[in-house]
């Protein structure tokens, strides 16, 4: 990890008003990311997607987004105007959606999207952005990348149409990833094909990866370090190695919850919510 | 969100019983389901616009010898023909000397005999052949929708002119002409529902419950697939008053003297540029009973968006 | 109880054929759990399914309680064998209340005192009246597939097939869940198979699990033969490997 974090956030809060009352989705996230793997786990509706989305400036409206401090490489996120975003998303900061299949295009075919994206931030010929396009499918895994290079986002299954987002945000080579359950749409042999490729793009480019997902199984095994998300807040912030010594009683019980293929149980711990963890 | 909360008497307001989150009852889940529904309904201005145009029509109908003041739509006054709108003909007064007010508030019954017969005979015949189709599939929904199609390849009016003039002119015949014509878009809608709703989950455990095939259709299909009938049915209510005007304007449906909108302004066709008022009003009506029922449809249709609940 | 012989099942997609299952054979004894593994597509809901009959099969590729059965089955024989399906979301009527489900099955069978079975099969999956009346889309997740699973159990039967009961769920309603199946298949002597693509979820509650790969089944073995790493395929290997988490090791090169 180098000296000076890429990025750096502080007090972030997102909330989205509605139904006459605010509801908080983030509360005071405060973390810093070096050129390293980051995980942020929690339960669906605990705030990771929209944490991601802020960092992007890509809070829907009318989600309203405060922070004492959001800034990539020196840069002020908070204070970008709209053409000085084009600049950095996707070319500088790229996010890996939960549902590919709202963010690929659907009239385009797969390869002209994964061009179009290179030759944007990268300013090649075609015909050089075709042959990195290849490359990248194949890095994806994709059996037959001329093939799905002609295909449309609709004839791909979830984990393709998965891998060519994956391959689609790699190919622009960004300095900051975000992935949102880039492998839950995955069956498991898959999943660490895709985990491999992220790691290396972090080992050898000095890319930082953060990773949001609700599998502490993978994110134990494949970051550095991790975030546990409760209630729109971070309970507990530790190495990944060392989060099976995890101190929070959320992230004990978390751990707890799931089951094990190497220590069977004859019944699973359930979590019993302590409202003490919103303070 | 509105909060149940005991007033001081100990008694919990309406609204709030049918706002309450977690119904006591099967009725209070049905009620506090459909007030949602309204509630929705006249959140949206359109929806409501629409809403409160076909809610007058129906008064207008139900209440016309009080909407008319007492003046009768056939009485004939030949002193007075063509008598141009005045404080005691409001609308003037036509070829006959016949009120025109009268004659529009009454013709508002006719319009809407039609439309509810129309909507008895059309949702029917519709739900029955399209779920049929759409569950059973293979043979069943080759031959039901071959017919389907017969009667979607004929133009609407040209179809239900053929069948008026066949069975003879009157308003039962109009019905029975617009209502053969109306079904198979119902038909194919349906259909293409089932056929989605069939596939299923909640389908395949009743299935695995033993129900058999009509209790499926008719307990578990039929309610799924009806909102989008009444949505569809609700926007096409515009096509079948004017198909009915026009069957009207050609002699073809109510027989005279009772008022009809389409025959009014068939009848003042001839007169439309030196007494306009003979055409216009009862064209109007057409017009803003049309409207009523589509914005209606409109609104219902967001109301019944699954996205929306 | 159930016997499952050859098995193959194929669907046509326009002129396309495609082999969903491909010659499976197994039997689960009574009051066993059986568990069936496989990544997306490996024809594990198709198996269920087919034994269900839910899918036109051949008539001695299925046999339950020793009696071959097809896809029409008699009312008694469906009340022999109830499922829960993947999504919550999407396995109960949406404009049915909670109480109409699962009076349903009641209805069907025609059998008497509804309203206390009703209360009953709500409080045995652990909901209370005030879920009753509600509609599915006023539920959580988890409590819809606690409702699917009460649909399931009220008809009392002897087996019941559980297909990715969990993969929709987060990891504590997740647990809950798995906890709750593992009481209630005691409590009513339930014969089970539960499919899953997660190798933990199925080695928690099964003892024997068979390994689906493209239609085939692949591998049949004790799971704890499984957590000794005594698997024979490599294919099965590989997908134990993969549960345990990422390891560089096995990353491609
Ligand atoms: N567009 C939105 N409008 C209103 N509320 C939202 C929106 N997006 C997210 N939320 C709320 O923010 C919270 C966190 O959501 P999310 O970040 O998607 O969680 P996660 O990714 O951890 O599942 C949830 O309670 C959700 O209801
Ligand atoms: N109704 C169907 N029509 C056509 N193909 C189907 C149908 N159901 C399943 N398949 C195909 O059969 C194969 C197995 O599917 P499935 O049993 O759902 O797998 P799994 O449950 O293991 O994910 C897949 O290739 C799928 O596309
Ligand atoms: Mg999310
Ligand atoms: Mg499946």
């Amino acid at each position: 990890m180098s000296a000076a974090p890429l990025l750096e956030v502080e007090a972030l809060d997102v909330a989205f008003p509605g139904r006459g009352r605010l509801t908080h989705a983030v509360r005071g996230v405060s973390f810093a990311l070096g050129r390293e793997r980051l995980g942020i786990v929690g339960e669906s509706g605990s705030g990771k997607s929209t944490t991601g989305r802020a960092i992007l400036g890509l809070v829907p409206w009318p989600g309203m987004v405060s922070a004492k401090r959001l800034t990539l490489g020196g840069i002020d996120l908070m204070a970008l105007r709209p053409h000085e975003w084009l600049g950095i998303r996707g070319r500088r900061i790229s996010m890996v959606m939960q549902d590919p299949k709202y963010s690929l295009n659907p009239v385009v075919k797969i390869g002209e999207q994964i061009m179009e994206t290179y030759r944007l931030h990268r300013r090649g010929s075609r015909r050089e952005a075709r042959r990195r396009a290849l490359d990248m499918l194949d890095a994806v895994r994709i059996r037959d990348p001329d093939l799905v290079f002609h295909r449309y986002p609709h004839q791909l299954s979830g984990g393709m149409g998965q891998r060519a987002m994956i391959a689609m945000m790699l190919i622009a080579e960004p300095d900051l990833l975000i992935a949102d359950e880039p492998t839950s749409a995955l069956d498991v042999t898959v999943q660490n094909h895709v985990l491999g490729i992220l790691d290396e793009l972090v080992a050898e480019r000095g890319m930082g990866l953060i990773f949001i997902s609700h599998n502490l199984t993978i994110v134990s095994s494949f970051c550095d370090r991790v975030l546990v998300m409760y209630g729109g807040r971070i309970v507990e912030e530790c190495a990944a190695s060392g989060l099976a010594a995890a101190r929070h009683p959320y992230t004990r019980a978390l751990i707890a919850a799931a089951p094990s293929i190497d220590r069977p149980k004859a019944e699973l711990t359930t979590i019993t919510r302590d409202p003490a963890w919103l303070q | 969100m509105t909060i149940a909360s005991a007033d001081p008497g100990g008694k919990i307001s309406l609204r709030a019983w049918l706002a309450d989150e977690t119904p006591k009852s099967r009725t209070q889940a049905f009620l506090a389901n459909l007030w949602r529904g309204v509630v929705a309904l006249c959140s949206n201005p359109v929806a409501f616009g629409g809403l409160a145009v076909v809610l007058a029509i129906v008064l207008v109908a139900a209440l016309a010898p009080l909407f008319a003041f007492g003046i009768s739509p056939i009485e004939q006054d030949l002193a007075h023909r063509l008598a141009p709108p005045s404080p005691t003909h409001w609308f003037g007064t036509d070829e006959l000397g016949r009120d025109i007010y009268a004659r529009t508030v009454y013709g508002a019954r006719v319009t809407l005999t039609i439309v509810v017969l129309v909507s008895v005979i059309v949702v029917p015949i519709g739900l029955t052949v399209g779920t049929a189709a759409g569950y059973l599939g293979g043979i069943v929904d080759t031959v039901l929708m071959r017919i389907t199609d017969i009667f979607l390849a004929f133009p609407r009016l040209i179809l239900a002119l053929a069948f008026a003039s066949a069975l003879g002119a009157g308003l039962r015949n109009a019905v029975i002409a617009i209502a053969l014509t109306a079904w198979p878009p119902y038909a194919r809608l349906a259909r293409a529902e089932t056929i989605t709703i069939a596939r299923s989950d909640y389908i395949a455990a009743v299935v695995l419950q033993g129900a058999s095939t009509p209790r499926i259709l008719l307990r578990h299909v039929v309610p799924l697939c009806l909102s989008s009938v009444i949505v569809r049915l609700t926007l096409d209510m515009a096509g079948i008053i004017l198909t009915a005007a026009g069957l009207g304007f050609l002699g073809l449906g109510q027989q005279p003297p009772t008022p009809e909108w389409g025959a009014m302004v068939s009848s003042g066709r001839d007169l439309i540029l030196d007494q306009w008022w003979v055409a216009t009003i009862p064209g109007l009506a057409i017009f803003v009973a049309s409207l009523g029922f589509n914005l209606l449809g409109d609104g219902l249709r967001d109301v019944f968006d699954p996205k929306a609940a | 109880m159930i016997e499952v012989a050859a098995l193959s099942v194929t669907f046509h997609v326009g002129h396309v054929a495609v082999r969903a299952v491909r010659e499976v054979s197994f039997a689960v004894t009574e009051g066993e759990t059986f568990g069936i593994v496989g990544e997306s597509g490996s024809g594990k809901s198709t198996v269920l399914r087919a034994i269900a009959g839910l899918l036109p099969t051949p008539r001695d590729s299925v046999r339950i309680a020793g009696r071959a059965v097809g896809a029409r089955r008699t009312r008694s024989e469906r009340r022999l064998l109830q499922f829960v399906f993947q999504d919550p979301y999407a396995s109960l009527h949406p404009r049915q209340t909670v109480d109409q489900i699962l009076n349903e099955p009641l209805a069907i069978h025609k059998i008497a005192g509804a309203g206390a079975l009703v209360g009953r099969a709500l409080a045995d999956v652990g909901l209370g009246p005030e879920h009753r009346f509600r509609y599915p889309h006023q539920l959580s997740g988890g409590q819809r597939q606690r409702v699917a699973i009460a649909r399931a159990l009220i008809l009392d039967p002897r087996i019941l097939l559980l297909d990715e009961p969990t993969s929709a769920l987060d990891v504590s309603i997740q647990a809950e869940i798995l906890n709750l199946i593992a009481r209630l298949r005691r409590a009513h002597r339930l014969t089970s198979i539960l499919v899953s693509h997660d190798l933990a979820v199925v080695a928690h509650l099964c003892d024997r699990i068979a390994i689906m790969q493209e239609g085939s089944l692949v591998e049949l073995l004790d799971v704890e033969r499984l957590r000794r790493g005594e698997a024979r395929e490599a294919y099965t290997r590989e997908l134990l490997r993969a549960s345990r988490g990422y390891s560089r090791a096995q990353a491609p090169a």
